[in-house]
């Protein structure tokens, strides 16, 4: 599909700028996109509007998922909210346990050792090539490859077996809490990361193949879903969305924080903005998270305390004051804004998650004129996890 | 460097207390009618183009909001939260979805769990997460989790639990 910008007359604008649709003249229909869809990303729905089989207008639908988070943490102690925060982000949790961690340690005013920093970084690459994997199945699967979504199940399997081995967990590991980390790594470790690494990599080039190479997936999302560049800022466009349109937004690089400083790489980035190079632009930077992964756990101080001493978690109050963390997750830029009064408990704690900006505001204009067959594979490139948009 | 960016912006606007919480990270404060000129200066003017976040906090003590606008200059990694303070009682702010479209989202969702107003953001009045939500705003202060739980819930027979501190008193005091 060519992407036409001058598309937008269609249909009729009113003079309030909302567009004249009349259900009842039978040209347009209503059509639900979830909640229960196979082309859905996670607990949400889209509303569409149709005019044959061309989108014309769209609605996120979320609150599917909505725990309270940030209400629940109001009410719990510093060290109550550790396990609950990985639960905003599902498929990679850990991003929530470093924000957090890191923005009580910096309002207490406590210093993680260095190698749990480097444990840290670890964890979250690690992370990173989870939701990749996953990703990288569900965009495959939203346009009928489904092959793919089996073989990075698997690969990421092997990665959910070196994160239990190292966490004790699959999914939720609460191992990043504040003061550092909550263990070393377990013998031979390094050699059965190796193993996994190896694995994946194979893995990918076999996805590679079947995937990028293959005419009918290029056919599909070359011009699919394009983002203008200069749309990036006004919809808080962050991550590999942005870096796919030749942006090089990247917090690892732009204000490095754990050990980034310490390990040698370039942001990837992409050109053409669209499905295809979105998705091209996760698959190069799995790869670069393959590496760093190699660069961690070669460069990593080989002894040395993972955790500093904290004050009674029973007892813990922090000094009044406010900051803001943020970390490159795969979606974009995660970022937490903790808010003490010098109690026991959070005054407020806010999530930035990239869903937030990327499925509502930018789905919903970038949808419009689409072909429903197509509405799938936009919705996945974006890579939205709506658990994030709700908390 | 970032204190040289507030002097300078403090000739311009009424600004508050500089807040240096970290080299990259501050935060100030201004009276709400000058917020929009603030933040179009400061995207249009000093590089901060990206719109972090948008958030409330509320000071029921107080009797006040404050809203956070958190901006960053990616170039020079530079991170400013603009804080504006309202009253609780029939809180309205102005939308700034003319300055960054994605700010709709937010406002939409203070709207709901706040019961912050911003006349003229598109969709402000539309259910986002909550539908048919009939009591106060879920996020105010005033809005009690248990309270609200218990009364709609039931425990299952049997659970039993335990404030951590309490138990861990209880626990010493027994000597076991």
């Amino acid at each position: 599909m060519v992407y036409q910008p001058d598309r937008s007359q269609y249909p009729q604008q009113r003079a309030d700028g909302s567009l004249d649709i009349d259900l009842e003249s039978g040209k347009y229909l209503k059509l639900w996109q979830g909640p229960q869809h196979p082309g859905i990303t996670g607990n949400m729905s889209l509303e569409l509007t149709v005019c044959g089989d061309e989108v014309v207008e769209a609605k996120t639908h979320v609150g599917y998922l909505h725990r309270g988070f940030e209400k629940l943490m109001e009410r719990r102690t510093f060290i109550q909210c550790f396990p609950i925060v990985c639960r905003i982000c599902v498929p990679e949790p850990d991003f929530n346990e470093y924000c957090y961690a890191a923005a009580v340690e910096e309002l207490a005013g406590i210093q993680p050792p260095e190698r749990s920093d480097w444990i840290r970084t670890l964890i979250l690459e690690m992370g990173r090539i989870n939701s990749y994997l996953m990703f990288l199945g569900g965009q495959a699967g939203s346009l009928g490859l489904g092959v793919v979504a089996q073989w990075s199940t698997y690969v990421r399997d092997l990665m959910l077996d070196r994160f239990e081995e190292l966490t004790g967990a699959r999914i939720y590991h609460m191992f990043i809490l504040p003061g550092g980390v909550r263990g070393d790594l377990p013998e031979g470790f390094q050699q059965r990361m190796e193993e996994t690494l190896k694995e994946i990599e194979r893995t990918l080039g076999d996805i590679e193949d079947v995937m990028f190479c293959n005419a009918v997936f290029k056919k599909r999302t070359v011009g699919l879903g394009y983002i203008d560049p200069a749309l990036f800022n006004p919809y808080g466009v962050t991550g590999p969305n942005a870096r796919a349109g030749g942006v090089a937004k990247d917090v690892r690089r732009d204000q490095p924080y754990l050990i980034y400083s310490q390990l040698a790489f370039e942001p990837i980035v992409g050109q053409d903005s669209d499905v295809f190079a979105r998705a091209d632009v996760r698959r190069r930077d799995l790869l670069l998270s393959i590496d760093l992964i190699r660069q961690i756990l070669a460069g990593m101080p080989k002894k040395g305390p993972v955790m500093a001493k904290i004050p009674n978690v029973l007892h813990w109050k922090i000094p009044p004051g406010e900051t803001y963390i943020r970390g490159e997750c795969s979606r974009g830029e995660y970022g937490y804004y903790l808010v003490t009064d010098g109690s026991g408990y959070p005054r407020r704690v806010n999530v930035r998650g990239p869903s937030y900006t990327h499925a509502v505001a930018l789905l919903e204009r970038l949808i419009v004129h689409v072909n429903i067959s197509d509405v799938a594979g936009l919705m996945v490139s974006l890579h939205t996890y709506p658990p994030e948009i709700e908390r | 460097m970032m204190r040289e960016l507030y002097k300078k912006t403090k000739q311009l606007f009424p600004l508050g207390d500089l807040t240096e919480q970290r080299h990259d990270l501050v935060f100030v404060s201004i009276p709400h009618p000058f917020l929009s000129s603030l933040l179009r200066h400061l995207r249009d003017k000093e590089g901060f183009s990206h719109l972090v976040l948008l958030t409330a906090v509320d000071w029921l003590e107080r009797g006040e909001f404050q809203l956070t606008y958190l901006l960053c200059n990616r170039s020079k990694a530079w991170d400013m939260g603009v804080r504006v303070v309202l009253p609780r009682e029939g809180a309205t702010m102005e939308s700034i979805h003319t300055l960054w479209p994605t700010a709709a989202t937010y406002q939409r969702e203070l709207k709901e769990m706040f019961g912050i107003d911003f006349p003229g953001s598109p969709g402000v009045n539309d259910d986002f997460i909550l539908e048919g939500w009939d009591d106060i705003p879920p996020y105010r202060r005033d809005f009690d989790t248990l309270k609200f739980a218990e009364a709609r819930f039931t425990q299952r027979p049997g659970r039993e639990s335990l404030d951590p501190a309490q138990h861990m008193a209880k626990h010493h005091s027994d000597g076991s």
